[in-house]
């Protein structure tokens, strides 16, 4: 599904400069669920916004389902990321003067569908998350974990393969993380691609490989026989 | 497209706060630009029409004393212009358009049933009407050839001596008695500014036809006569050669500036259209002055707003949002923005000007300043240009948004 080859990313110049990550080699193949860990500042988060397409290496090459990304222009970018992958937040990111139903229906938007399509999905999407009681409720008016399956709705909603999560239980309580958890093994089943990053052990438990970043580089990817 | 203007409308309704902010600060700026201006420019026409009571471009000639001796005739001789002067200039002058003896006397008992005052009688040629601006009212007229060539015993009123005698009621066609000798009222002039005079306001004096005037009184001379040239360009040539007849006839020096009295309100006029350009420009500096500071108040406003929607920017682009679609939104924002505050500013300040005028205000300072005049192309220009300056202070910072990186763009607080 994605391949990275010598990923280099780096802030700054001079003495300020940062080498977010080096030389990165990491392939993801269709369904697979992936735990990215390690330290904060190991990367983690760099790396999870070039696979998702939010922010663009230095240098080494990046292939999504074969082709070079970097070949891309703002328009196609766009069209990726409305298109194959759904973004879950840590922060959730969700419009605050937007309801629940307006918000996940956004993609949708961009993606030019119409209003019956739209109110279909979106309410498919929010039976799913158990939300449909709270469609017109605005996010000051939900709890985190609300917000947070909101957010997880929103992702889902042009069916992208591949479904990123960046610390997605890491502003929620244990028993809503649970939740969120149990949400993303139904997608898992389902056939999607998770890449999650998580300091949650549990998560990190759940994944079927794990990916472990310090300093830039990749110091330990383990695939559990299950 | 539907859907998309209908998400924008959505988001507008949202942003309420933001909204009104901008909004109002646009329709301020329009409004009092245009506020300002309008009182500016009513200002200039009152003061120009009362400039104008007197009339336009005339030139009043009465007589005076020689202080130069002429061909042997020694200095401080009186000269005292006569009827029969009207038809010499007229004859030997080219140029001149309008041409009115006038004669006047203060004592004269104005009487109308029990009512009775002492006002200003003055007897003139029908072309005083052009001349001083001895308009009549609807229905009524100014004297006539016939009157004078009749010698009619019929009179014109003054607005304020009119109110005086007949109040509120009907005047013309009713007979009142001018030093117990009956005349015919046929007309009421219109009431009028008149900040330049001689022998008090003329809303306050009384004419009638010099024929009738000389054949009652018997005035030896004039009092004046009054001329206007045709082409005002050419006023002093005209001066000129009124001089040279009226020197030849009562024979003193044409350079003899105390011979004969001369108010030339064409060279008066001239200094006035200085001051009033003057007053012009003044009020265009400050029209600009104030403009620029709307203007920073609505860029202020515009821009704040764009860089807060940095963080919105980013979580659309996120989610697949493309460059133009963000640009759309924020152009079709601004443009709705600036349609709806310019709008509220041009219809709060057409509806204050007119207010204004519907109030009718009279009184010395009233009359001058309380006639606001709007102008469609300044009320236009002004809306334009904040909507403008506004437009351009929000769509940068959007567009600096659209294309950031949308981790950029989402990092921003």
């Amino acid at each position: 599904m994605i391949k990275m080859e010598k990923i280099n990313k780096t802030y700054g110049t001079g003495t300020a400069r940062v080498e977010a990550l080096r030389e990165i080699d990491l392939e993801i193949k269709e369904n697979e669920f992936v735990g990215l860990i390690g330290p904060s500042g190991s990367g983690k988060s760099t790396l999870m916004n070039i696979i998702g397409c939010l922010d663009t290496p230095t240098s080494g090459q990046y292939y999504f389902e074969g082709e070079r990304v970097q070949e891309f222009g703002h328009n196609q970018l766009a069209e990726i990321r409305n298109r194959k992958i759904g973004f879950v937040f840590q922060n959730f990111n969700l419009l605050p003067y937007a309801t629940t139903f307006e918000n996940v229906e956004l993609p949708m938007i961009f993606k030019g569908a119409s209003a019956r399509a739209r109110r279909t999905k979106v309410m498919e999407l929010l039976e799913k998350v158990n939300l449909a009681a709270r469609a017109h409720h605005r996010p000051s008016e939900l709890s985190g974990g609300e917000m947070q399956r909101v957010a997880i709705a929103r992702a889902l909603t042009n069916d992208p393969r591949l479904i990123l999560a960046d610390e997605p239980t890491g502003n929620l309580d244990t028993k809503s993380g649970e939740e969120i958890l149990k949400i993303f093994e139904e997608l898992w089943g389902q056939g999607h691609t998770l890449v999650i990053i998580t300091h949650n052990p549990y998560i990190a438990d759940c994944a079927r490989r794990v990916v472990k970043l310090r300093d830039g580089l990749v110091e330990k990817d383990s695939v559990r026989n299950q | 497209m539907v859907h998309l203007v209908r998400l924008f409308y959505r988001e507008l309704r949202r942003q309420r706060k933001r909204m009104t902010l901008t909004i109002v600060a646009l329709a301020w700026g329009t409004f009092s630009i245009v506020i300002l201006l309008a009182f500016g420019e009513g200002l200039n026409r009152q003061m120009r029409k009362a400039f104008h009571g007197l009339g336009q471009g005339i030139c009043i000639v009465g007589g005076g004393q020689t202080s130069k001796p002429y061909k042997g005739l020694g200095k401080g001789r009186s000269i005292f212009l006569k009827l029969e002067d009207i038809d010499l200039l007229q004859e030997r002058v080219a140029g001149i358009e309008f041409l009115s003896p006038e004669n006047d006397r203060t004592i004269n008992t104005l009487t109308y049933g029990r009512k009775s005052i002492t006002k200003r009688v003055i007897g003139v040629a029908p072309a005083f009407e052009e001349l001083r601006t001895y308009y009549p009212e609807r229905q009524s007229r100014f004297l006539n050839e016939t009157d004078v060539e009749g010698k009619r015993r019929v009179i014109f009123l003054g607005a304020k001596l009119k109110e005086a005698l007949f109040a509120k009621g009907e005047a013309v066609g009713k007979t009142i008695l001018v030093n117990a000798v009956p005349f015919l009222v046929v007309g009421i002039m219109q009431d009028k500014m008149q900040n330049s005079m001689y022998n008090g306001p003329d809303v306050e004096k009384a004419a009638i036809p010099y024929t009738t005037y000389l054949a009652i009184f018997g005035d030896k001379y004039l009092s004046r006569l009054i001329y206007k040239p045709m082409d005002l360009t050419r006023s002093e040539m005209v001066k000129d050669d009124v001089v040279r007849v009226l020197a030849q006839k009562y024979k003193f020096d044409p350079e003899d500036k105390q011979a004969v009295d001369f108010w030339d309100t064409i060279e008066q006029e001239k200094i006035t259209n200085k001051i009033f350009l003057g007053i012009k420009i003044f009020m265009g500096i400050i029209g600009g002055l104030t403009l620029i500071v709307a203007g920073v108040g609505v860029a202020n406003i515009m821009y704040v707003s764009a860089r807060k929607r940095t963080k919105e920017i980013g979580i659309k682009m996120a989610l697949g949002a493309k460059k133009r679609y963000i640009l759309a939104q924020f152009i079709s924002e601004a443009l709705m923005i600036s349609f709806v505050g310019g709008a509220a500013g041009i219809l709060f300040s057409v509806a204050a000007v007119e207010g204004v005028n519907a109030m009718a205000l009279k009184g010395d300072v009233a009359d001058i300043l309380a006639h606001p005049a709007i102008s469609l192309d300044i009320m236009v220009a002004t809306a334009l240009i904040l909507s403008l300056i506004g437009f351009l202070a929000g769509f940068f910072p959007a567009r600096r948004a659209a294309s950031l990186n949308p981790v950029e763009a989402l990092r921003y607080e």
